[in-house]
């Protein structure tokens, strides 16, 4: 095969020669030899606008100051990011920034993970009422059930809007012009009044503390407090690769251990893994799937764990919601399923039970308050539901220090998962996890590899055909709703002859999910989290004893003492539930 | 209608020549004009033509030819009737009313006398008593050359044949039949045509760029969001030959590639939109615009998109983003519209006044355009004289003529007996002139050197009554109210200016407030995204730099030595003068003024708010402010 050459520039970097492919930014360029060009606007392939302006670098020979993340480098250049102009103008840009931002720094959740908190100090900004002047003053929209908008807060950097528009969402935009623009939703309805599908992919973009999910933990450590509780957490797939990195461990850690002995420490009665309410996920999940393959259900069916996913398929498709799978998401199975199982079990009565799911997500808290989401006594199956954010806040704030914690495991029975179970964190996860359950179950065979590569990866849409016991199967696999929109629209026009369709909301699925710890645009820019967070998970699946949902003990046993068979009556009142078509607008 | 070969096209220019010229063979006896733009319009044009319509039925003179016509350019003479009888030279009648219409048609078309009291000599009082003066002849005439104004106030805008009949449409016959597109993009770049929106550059090289980019598909785009406060050329253009600019632009896609044009115009200009509209319809019936354009193969096709009144959206990307049907945002470049523009491809934008040029450059040839102006700036300048000046209106006048020529030749001084204080050039983008560079040559690097800009062509001056910082103040203002709140320095930056600027004007600010200011003024120009933020604070820098001994005398004396700025406003009585006539207590709406009758009248400064109704009510004299 020809191979054609990428042409390659050579231009000069603060007097150091440097050689990059054509096309590269100024801000590409001088990260290969390890220059940061502070950035607050630029987001790698989603946001890249030239908007805020603190990337200014001088380019001799040029008529003013170049925007280095949007401008391309060029043969001979030669670009100064350090001058005294180029500081001087960073700061005044700053102090710009500064007076018309909200500047309560010690009463905000961000401080300390704040973007401009950090360029302020790196710039020597020493006077934030510089330009001081009259401001308009916005009013929180606390309407929607998993965040926070303060738009006093706002420096109008538009990652927010680019991320609502990479979802295909655009729920959000600019309104207003000139001082008067801000971010809102069309004519400044409230954020639950339109289609927001709460994926919080806006919360993890945010620069600052302009938007923010909703803080529920002050209810979760009064239930803690709360004698007369019986307060059960549950921790979702991700979040033992992900809550390390709020206390400064390398992304993608494994803090499985330390996260459990955390949750002890908080005070938590008992320690559950959502892996478990995974498993369970797939047995009813791969029993749907196989009843509506061999009675002519509606196909493909798709997944329904992901709570975005959901609501973005009841706003933008409910014509298409019979192709969603009935079941109930892991976090609400293993809520339901600790409200009757457990409690019958531990001879707790269940409205004296408070169970907390720790997830990736702040659609989970959307998803928590839904109808069919209360399968014991009207009660809910999850009380709170609280982000890895929320947790990581918890943690410090009842003085644990979290590095020096032991190892733990969680308590039984409700922890024990599998393989399948903890790849769920990642997009094609619960593809595999499902395909590694359903073929078995179809051909009465023992797997000989249980890695179902395809559709493994951050690719946005994955495609597999398989061969089971003489039938073809197709699968696809989509993270992002852009994505899920793609297949939906073939769906739609009916042009998709696939039988079982996984759907993240977020892209890259739950390790990118909205509720995960923020990581500043600069990682981000340069680090695929989505890629580093995921491979740990593969290396827990690599490493468990059991790796298929079916072979697990627990899962055996409650099929067993409890609920019957997969997709039985039982099952069907507990860990199943049903979807409403939303409207766009209200 | 078939497809006009170039042959009939030449046939038919003949003809419609013939229809319109008094006195040939098919065409009139009479033709009458009336100046129909929306700036006679709003004069009162209407009345006038119909009057000129009944008194011409009334006398049973069918062959006579009244027709509507675009902007003549003087706005103050308006509305405007010019007649053409064979053997006569043009008659220009000015700020008619019915009434005059129906004596001139009794006197003029009837018996072939001309009124000489209404017409242009006699208004002006350059001709004597009795005496007629062509128009041509006018000093506000005398030194223009119309190549982007040509047909304006000459032809029916409204009729294809009309514009046929002025060599229209032969530019692009020529260039479709004989030349090659690199030739079309060769007589531009050596005819010095430069962009007339405001940033001057050369429009040959912008073609060239863009007929460099192979694509699938490119655009022509026409920037008709003509924005400037105090500029209507573009509008005038479009409601007065809008033709012009549909056929360059089928020129100028023949000479890129492309094939599809947009001319972006504001929702505020219902005529111009309404006359474009005519004119691609009728371009299209003709076959001058659409498939296989004079049999040759070539295919372009225009559309028209309504801008909502953001200034920004006249900056060529946030145009573009804006056609694409986002909010008016400007993108960074590079990439350039060349690169690329509208959905992404290679883009060509001018915008209405260049396009109206290129017709006649390639018609004619460069040197028929390099042949005027100065080394860098080439062929003419439409500029719309405003402020204090006594012909205000449109001008297109040489590259190189004088900022004094344009003021005390075509715009006749300084009305009043005031004094010429300083001139306003390239609208919120630009800066001021002050008297002692009046004799500069005007044209883009003249401007540029002297801290102002060609801008659109908006020319405001000002006389000693005008508070510089006030202007400055003014200019900001809109900056401020049009900035679209992309990029940090100027949403926030030109706010914080204006702030800074309301201090000064308020007599609250510090000579630390001026430095303040005036790197804040540096700061936005270096590092705004788009060419509204990086201009904006023109006016204040110009202002700073020629006159900042007003800014000085507000900071450190708290006085507005032109008496404008409010704030610093005391009036008082001056007791010598006041007779004690009670009539400045009584207009006082705030009753801020007391004395008895007969007594000298005291102002009370507290309640005072300035309004002034004392001093213009005083028949003595007696009321002064400082």
């Amino acid at each position: 095969m020809e191979q054609t050459e990428t042409k390659m520039i050579h231009l000069k970097i603060n007097n150091t020669a440097v050689c990059v492919p054509a096309g590269s930014t100024i801000l590409e360029a001088a990260r290969t030899i390890g220059i940061e060009i502070p950035t607050l606007c630029y987001l790698k392939e989603i946001n890249e606008i030239g908007a805020c302006r603190i990337c200014m670098v001088e380019v001799k020979g040029a008529r003013s100051l170049a925007t280095a993340c949007v401008f391309p480098a060029a043969e001979g250049m030669e670009v100064f990011t350090n001058t005294e102009k180029v500081r001087q103008s960073r700061k005044l840009t700053l102090e710009l920034i500064l007076s018309t931002h909200d500047k309560n720094c010690l009463s905000c959740v961000r401080s300390g993970s704040c973007e401009l908190q950090k360029l302020c100090k790196e710039f020597g900004v020493d006077d934030p009422d510089y330009y001081a002047g009259a401001n308009p003053r916005y009013a929180f929209d606390d309407s929607a059930a998993h965040m926070v908008r303060d738009n006093n807060k706002c420096i109008l950097c538009r990652r927010c809007v680019a991320a609502c528009d990479n979802q295909c969402i655009s729920v959000i935009g600019a309104n207003a012009r000139g001082f008067d623009t801000h971010i809102s939703s069309a004519f400044d309805k409230d954020l639950a009044d339109v289609s927001c599908i709460s994926c919080g992919q806006c919360i993890v973009n945010c620069p600052t503390g302009a938007i923010v999910e909703k803080d529920e933990s002050a209810a979760v450590l009064a239930a803690v407090n709360d004698p007369g509780k019986f307060t059960v957490v549950h921790t979702a797939p991700s979040i033992r690769v992900t809550l390390g990195e709020a206390f400064g461990f390398k992304i993608g850690t494994n803090v499985q251990g330390k996260m459990v002995a955390a949750l002890r420490r908080l005070g938590f009665d008992k320690v559950f893994d959502t892996d478990f309410g995974a498993d369970l996920t797939i047995m009813e999940e791969a029993t749907e799937f196989l009843d509506r393959v061999k009675n002519g259900g509606v196909l493909p069916m798709i997944t329904s764990c992901s709570p975005g996913w959901v609501k973005y398929c009841e706003h933008y498709y409910p014509d298409l919601l019979p192709h969603l799978s009935s079941c109930k998401s892991p976090q609400q199975m293993q809520g339901a399923i600790i409200k009757s199982y457990y409690a019958k079990k531990m001879n707790l009565d269940p409205k004296d039970i408070f169970v907390v799911g720790i997830m990736p997500c702040t659609a989970k808290k959307f998803e928590n308050k839904r109808e069919a989401q209360s399968a014991v006594d009207g009660l809910p199956d999850v009380d709170i539901s609280l982000t890895t954010r929320e947790l990581a806040r918890m943690i410090d704030g009842a003085g644990i220090y979290f590095r020096d914690l032991p190892e733990e495991e969680f308590d039984n029975p409700l922890a024990e998962g599998t393989g399948a179970a903890v790849i769920f964190g990642a997009t094609g996860g619960v593809m595999e996890a499902a395909l590694r359950t359903a073929v078995e179950a179809l051909t009465g065979e023992q797997l000989q590899s249980l890695d179902f590569t395809e559709v493994r990866g951050t690719a946005g849409i994955k495609e597999a055909s398989y061969n089971v016991a003489g039938m073809e199967i197709k699968v696809a696999v989509a993270s992002g709703t852009k994505n899920a929109k793609v297949l939906m629209d073939k769906i739609a026009n009916g042009t998709a002859d696939y039988h079982f369709i996984e759907i993240m909301g977020c892209p890259g699925g739950c390790v990118n999910g909205g509720g995960q710890p923020i990581q500043h645009a600069v990682v981000r820019n340069f680090h695929d989290l989505r890629a580093l967070r995921a491979a740990s998970l593969y290396e827990a699946d690599r490493n468990l004893p059991v790796r298929k949902s079916h072979e697990n003990p627990a899962i055996k046993q409650i099929y067993a003492e409890f609920l019957g068979k997969p997709g039985g009556h039982l099952s069907h009142e507990l860990l199943h539930t049903k979807y409403v078509a939303r409207p766009k607008y209200r | 209608m078939n497809a006009l070969t170039f042959n009939e096209l030449l046939a038919l220019q003949t003809k419609a020549q013939a229809q319109m010229e008094p006195g040939r063979a098919g065409g009139p006896a009479v033709r009458i004009v009336v100046g129909y733009a929306t700036c006679g319009i709003a004069a009162g044009a209407k009345p006038v033509l119909q009057a000129l319509k009944r008194e011409l039925e009334s006398l049973g003179r069918g062959d006579v030819l009244v027709e509507e016509t675009g902007c003549i350019g003087m706005c103050q003479y308006e509305p405007i009737v010019e007649l053409y009888a064979p053997g006569q030279p043009k008659t220009t009648y000015v700020r008619m009313n019915a009434e005059k219409a129906a004596r001139m048609v009794h006197s003029h078309v009837a018996n072939g006398v001309v009124v000489a009291d209404y017409t242009i000599g006699a208004a002006t009082g350059e001709a004597p008593a009795g005496a007629v003066l062509p128009l041509t002849d006018t000093g506000f005439y005398k030194k223009q050359r119309r190549i982007a104004l040509r047909n304006c106030g000459v032809i029916d805008p409204e009729s294809i044949d009309q514009y046929i009949a002025m060599e229209g449409y032969q530019a692009l016959g020529k260039a479709l039949t004989e030349l090659q597109p690199g030739d079309v993009i060769q007589i531009l770049k050596d005819s010095g045509l430069r962009g007339r929106g405001g940033g001057g550059f050369p429009t040959g090289l912008k073609w060239s760029f863009t007929a460099a980019n192979a694509a699938d598909q490119k655009y022509v785009v026409c920037n008709a969001d003509e924005g400037d406060p105090g500029a209507f050329m573009d509008r005038s253009v479009l409601e007065g030959d809008p033709h012009a600019v549909v056929e360059a632009m089928a020129l100028c896609g023949y000479a890129t590639g492309a094939t599809e044009g947009y001319v972006y115009v504001r929702a505020e200009y219902p005529i111009a939109v309404k006359h474009l509209e005519r004119a691609i319809a009728q371009a299209k019936e003709y076959g001058l615009l659409g498939k296989n354009i004079f049999g040759t193969g070539f295919d372009f096709d225009l559309h028209i998109r309504l801008g909502a009144g953001a200034f920004v959206c006249g900056e060529e990307t946030a145009l573009m983003t804006s056609i694409e049907g986002k909010r008016g945002e400007p993108r960074p470049r590079p990439p350039y519209p060349a690169v690329k523009g509208l959905f992404a491809k290679p883009t060509t934008e001018n915008n209405v006044e260049t396009f109206a040029n290129v017709p006649q450059i390639i018609l004619h040839g460069a040197e028929y355009f390099n042949a005027m102006g100065t080394e860098k700036s080439k062929g003419t300048k439409v500029f719309a004289l405003g402020g204090k000046i006594s012909n205000t209106g449109l001008v297109e006048i040489p590259m190189g003529t004088t900022l004094r020529e344009i003021i005390e030749e075509i715009g006749g001084g300084i009305p009043n007996g005031k004094r010429f204080k300083a001139a306003q050039t390239g609208g919120p983008s630009g800066g001021c002139i002050p008297e002692t560079l009046i004799d500069t040559p005007i044209d883009y690097d003249n401007l540029t050197a002297i801290g102002s800009m060609m801008g659109s062509g908006g020319l405001i001056v000002m006389d000693e009554d005008n508070c510089m910082v006030d202007i400055a103040r003014f200019f900001l203002d809109f900056t401020v109210d049009e900035s679209c709140g992309k990029c940090s320095p100027c949403r926030i930056g030109t706010k914080r200016m204006m702030e800074l600027l309301d201090k000064i004007t308020e007599g609250k600010a510090a000579m630390a407030d001026l430095d303040k200011l005036e790197e804040l003024a540096y700061h936005i120009k270096e590092n705004s995204l788009c060419g509204l933020g990086q201009t904006a604070p023109n006016p204040v820098l110009a202002t700073m730099k020629h006159f900042r001994h007003e800014y000085e005398a507000h900071v450190l004396e708290k006085k507005c030595p032109a008496g404008v700025c409010k704030a610093l406003l005391r009036y008082f009585i001056l007791p010598e003068k006041c007779k004690g006539c009670t009539a400045c207590a009584r207009v006082c709406p705030v009753g801020a003024i007391s004395g008895s009758v007969k007594q000298v009248h005291v102002i009370d400064r507290d309640k005072c708010i300035k309004c002034g109704a004392c001093e213009s009510t005083c028949k003595f004299a007696a009321i002064v402010k400082k």
